[in-house]
C-alpha cells in the first residue's frame, strides 16, 4: 500500500518540483498551497498518511494548520519545513505533535526517510487501535 | 579645527572672567584701604611733626624770651653807674651763671656811642667799639633785642640779648653773650629717623644753629618761605610791649597753631623731602625740622611694600589657578562632549546595525525558498538523469557534475542564510544549555573571514568533557566575537596567531585567548574596561567592546581579566561559572 501524503506550501514551483521527485519515489502526492486547502483536502480524503507542512505561509500559517490537522486527524503524522529563523517555531511545532521538523532547502533522501518513518509510526498506531477494537469487539462479544 | 578653537575660546573667557572676579574686589579693596590707611598715617606723622616743631618752637621762643627777661631784670635792677663797676658786674655773672648755670658767657655794658663800657667773661672786651658792628644800630634802635648769630671779636659763633635803658636822658645797653652750645642743644637733639634733623635759619638763610645734616635745599627756598609767612610772625617782646595785646600771656604770645607751624614738600635729588617749619623769635629766625619722606613714613612704606609682595604673589597665583583650573574644566567639559558624541554616533551605529540585521534577516529568509526551489528542481532532474534513454547520452556525467554543483552550491547559500538569520536575530538575554567548545567554534568560524584579511591564524584547543555553561548564547556570542575581533586588530596587519583554549578549573569553564600583537600599555591597563575607553581613533571604536564584555561576564557570575605584556601580546582569560551541583540537577531534572 502506497504512502499518501500531502504537501503543503505556499511556492507553486517548489510543490510541483517536490510533487515530481517525491511521486517518482513512489509516493501518492497530494498538494495544497495554503493552510485552509490543505484542511479541506485533509477532510475530503481519510486516505492521507502524511502531511510536509511549511511554517511560513501567508494567511493561515503552518503552526495553525498544524492545530487544526491534530484536531481533525490525530492519528495524522505532520512533517515540518521550515527556514533557520523559525526553528523556534519549529519547536513549538513538535511540542503540538508535529512528527518532525525539516530545513529547507532539504535533502530528498532525508525527507523521504522522515516519511518512512512516520509511515511507520502511524502504522503502528493504527494497528494499535485495530488491535484495541479487536479486543473490545472480543470482549464484547465474550459478555 | 573648529572645535579646537571654541575650547580655546572657552578656556580664555574662562580665565579672564575669574581673573576678573577675583582681582576686581581685590584691587578695589586695597585701593580703598591703602588710601585711607596712607591719608590718615600721613596725617598722623605730619601731626606729630608739626606738634614736635610747635613745641620746640615754643620752646626756643621761650629761651630767648627768658634769657631777654634775665638782662631786662638786671638792667632794670641796677643803673648804668652801678653796672659800669666791672666788679659788680663780674659778681652779676657770676649769679646769673650760678641761677641759670653757663648759659650766660659774658656780660657788657655798652655806652651810647658804643664803645663797652664794662665788661665781664672770659675775653678782654673792655672798651671794645661797637658802634661799626651789624647789630649795635639795630639794638640801639629797640628796648629789647637778640642778635642772630655771628662770629664777631671772638670768632666763636655766638649771639647776643641786649637791653636798652635810659638813666637821665643817657641811653645805654646791657648785653649778655649766650653760650652756643646750650643754645645749639635746644634744636639739635630734635632728630627722628635717620634724616630727621632740626635747624635754625635767620631771615638770610643763614644758619643759627649747627644742622646735623647738611639741608637739601639752597637758601632761597627758605628765604621765600620766610616772605610767605611773614604776615603771621609775631615778635618776642617783654613788658608792656605784649601786655597791651596780651594781659595774661606771661610768654611770648602764642598764635594759633596753624599760623606758627606750616609744612612743606619738595622734592630734592629724586627724594621726597618734608619741611616742617615755624618761625621764630618774631618772625626773624625759622626753626625748620626737614626729613626725607621716605624716612618719615617708613612704617607706611614697609607696609606698603609688603602689601604690594602679597598682592604680586596673590595676583600670579590667581592667574595660574585661573589658567590651571579652566584648563582642567575645559578638559573635562571636552571629555564630556567627546562622550556624548561617541554616545551618539553608538545610538545611531546601534540603531543602524539592528535595521541592517532585520533587513539581512528578510533577505535571508526571501532567498532561502528560491534556492529550496532551485535545489529541487536539480534534484529532479537528477531523478530524470535516471531513465534508461537519458543513461546512454554521452554527456551524463557532465549533467551529474552540473546538478551536483548546483546541490553544493545550494547547501553553501543555505549556510550562508543560516548564519546570516542565527546573528540578525535579536538579542536574547534567556539563559540556555550551551557547549563551549560549539560556542568557540562558531564563533571562530564567522571570524576566520577577518581573519584571513589580517593573515592571522586562530588556532583552537579545546578541553574534552567541559560542562555545560548556563547563558545567554547571543551574548556569549557577542562577548566571543568581540574579543577575538579585538585580538584580530591588536595583530593588525603584519600577521600573528590567536591561540583559543577551553579548559575546566573548579566550577569554572575558561576560555582563553591569546594574541601575538601589539599588547596593552601598563598605563591604559586599568581604564580597559572603562566604557568609552578607546585607542581606536574616533569614529572607528565606540570604547564600548570591552566594557559589555565586562557587563555580561559580570552578569553570568564570571569573571574577565588579562595578562598583557607589550610587543608579546595578550591574553583575555574569560571565567564562566559552570558549578556541578547545577549539571546534576538538570539531569535528574532530564530524566523524570
Amino acid at each position: 500500500m502506497n504512502t499518501v501524503v500531502l504537501l503543503v506550501d505556499d511556492e507553486v514551483p517548489f510543490v510541483e518540483t517536490m510533487t515530481k521527485r517525491l511521486t517518482k519515489r513512489n509516493l501518492i502526492i497530494q498538494t495544497a498551497f495554503n493552510g485552509t486547502d490543505a484542511l479541506e483536502k485533509l477532510k475530503g480524503d481519510s486516505a492521507i498518511d502524511i502531511v510536509i507542512l511549511d511554517v511560513k505561509m501567508p494567511g493561515m500559517d503552518g503552526i495553525e494548520t498544524l492545530k487544526e490537522i491534530k484536531n481533525i486527524k490525530p492519528l495524522t503524522e505532520v512533517i515540518m519545513l521550515t527556514g533557520h529563523a523559525t526553528v523556534e517555531t519549529a519547536i513549538e511545532g513538535m511540542k503540538l505533535g508535529a512528527f518532525d521538523y525539516l530545513m529547507k532547502p532539504c535533502n530528498i533522501e532525508q525527507l523521504m526517510s522522515k516519511v518512512q518513518e512516520a509511515k511507520a509510526k502511524k502504522a503502528k498506531h493504527e494497528t494499535k487501535i485495530t488491535e484495541a477494537r479487536i479486543k473490545e469487539i472480543a470482549l464484547r462479544r465474550g459478555d | 579645527m573648529e572645535n579646537i578653537r571654541y575650547y580655546q575660546s572657552l578656556t580664555r573667557k574662562m580665565v579672564i572672567v575669574m581673573i576678573l572676579v577675583s582681582f576686581t574686589p581685590l584691587i578695589l579693596i586695597a585701593g580703598i584701604i591703602g588710601y585711607s590707611f596712607e591719608t590718615s598715617y600721613r596725617d598722623k606723622v605730619m601731626a606729630h611733626l608739626k606738634e614736635l616743631v610747635h613745641k620746640h618752637q615754643q620752646n626756643v621762643d621761650g629761651f630767648l624770651h627768658e634769657k631777654l627777661c634775665n638782662i631786662g631784670l638786671i638792667a632794670n635792677a641796677y643803673d648804668f653807674g652801678a653796672l659800669s663797676n666791672e666788679v659788680f658786674l663780674q659778681k652779676t655773672l657770676s649769679n646769673l651763671q650760678m641761677m641759670y648755670g653757663d648759659v650766660f658767657v659774658d656780660l657788657g655794658v655798652i655806652n651810647p656811642k658804643g664803645v663797652q663800657a664794662a665788661y665781664a667773661g672770659p675775653y678782654k672786651l673792655t672798651d671794645v667799639d661797637y658802634s661799626a658792628t651789624d647789630w649795635f644800630p639795630q639794638a640801639a634802635k629797640s628796648n629789647y633785642f637778640i642778635s642772630d648769630v655771628f662770629l664777631g671779636m671772638r670768632h666763636q659763633p655766638h649771639f647776643i640779648v641786649a637791653v636798652k635803658r635810659e638813666d637821665n636822658g643817657v641811653e645805654w645797653l646791657l648785653r649778655a653773650t649766650i653760650d652756643f652750645e646750650a643754645f645749639n642743644n635746644l634744636v639739635e637733639n630734635i632728630h627722628i629717623g635717620e634724616t630727621g634733623s632740626a635747624f635754625i635759619l635767620n631771615r638770610k638763610g643763614e644758619f643759627q644753629t649747627n644742622p646735623r645734616i647738611k639741608p637739601l635745599p639752597d637758601r632761597d627756598f627758605f628765604i621765600r618761605a620766610f616772605k610767605l609767612k611773614e604776615p603771621r610772625s609775631m615778635p618776642i617782646t617783654v613788658g608792656q610791649d605784649y601786655t597791651s595785646t596780651d594781659n595774661i600771656a606771661p610768654a611770648p604770645k602764642e598764635p594759633p597753631e596753624q599760623e606758627t607751624v606750616f609744612t612743606e614738600e619738595a622734592e630734592y635729588a629724586g627724594k621726597d623731602v618734608i619741611f616742617v617749619m615755624s618761625p621764630l623769635k618774631g618772625g626773624e629766625w625759622m626753626l625748620v625740622y626737614q626729613q626725607e619722606a621716605s624716612d618719615a613714613f617708613s612704617d607706611l612704606w614697609r607696609t606698603r611694600k609688603l602689601a604690594l609682595i602679597i598682592f604680586f604673589i596673590g595676583g600670579v597665583a590667581i592667574v595660574i589657578k585661573a589658567f590651571l583650573l579652566s584648563k582642567r574644566m575645559v578638559q573635562r567639559i571636552e571629555q564630556a562632549d567627546r562622550e556624548k558624541e561617541m554616545m551618539n554616533e553608538q545610538v545611531i551605529e546601534t540603531g543602524k546595525l539592528a535595521s541592517v540585521g532585520e533587513l539581512a534577516a528578510g533577505i535571508a529568509h526571501e532567498i532561502n525558498n528560491p534556492v529550496a526551489i532551485m535545489v529541487e528542481e536539480a534534484g529532479w532532474m537528477e531523478d530524470l538523469l535516471e531513465e534508461e534513454d537519458l543513461k546512454e547520452s554521452e554527456n551524463i556525467e557532465e549533467f551529474r557534475r552540473a546538478l551536483q554543483q548546483i546541490n553544493t552550491q545550494g547547501a553553501r547559500c543555505k549556510e550562508i542564510t543560516h548564519k546570516l538569520l542565527s546573528f540578525a536575530r535579536k538579542t536574547d538575554p534567556k539563559e540556555r544549555e550551551i557547549h563551549i567548545n560549539e560556542l568557540v567554534e562558531d564563533i571562530v568560524s564567522i571570524s576566520e573571514q577577518k581573519a584571513r584579511y589580517g593573515n592571522v591564524k586562530i588556532n583552537m584547543h579545546l578541553g574534552v568533557e567541559l560542562p555545560i555553561i548556563y547563558a545567554s548564547p547571543s551574548e556569549m556570542q557577542q562577548v566571543f566575537l568581540n574579543l577575538i575581533n579585538n585580538a584580530i586588530d591588536a595583530i593588525g596587519t603584519q600577521g600573528g596567531v590567536i591561540d583559543i583554549t577551553t579548559r575546566k578549573e573548579g566550577d569554572f569553564v575558561i576560555v582563553d585567548i591569546a594574541d601575538n600583537g601589539q599588547g596593552i600599555p601598563k598605563s591604559i591597563l586599568p581604564r580597559i574596561f572603562d566604557p568609552f575607553f578607546t585607542t581606536k581613533p574616533v569614529g572607528k571604536g565606540t570604547g564600548l567592546g570591552l566594557s559589555i564584555c565586562y557587563g555580561i561576564i559580570k552578569k553570568a557570575g564570571g569573571e574577565i581579566t588579562l595578562n598583557s605584556a607589550v610587543g608579546l601580546g595578550t591574553t583575555f582569560h574569560v571565567h564562566l561559572p559552570a558549578p556541578e551541583a547545577r549539571v546534576k540537577d538538570d539531569a535528574e531534572a532530564r530524566e523524570q
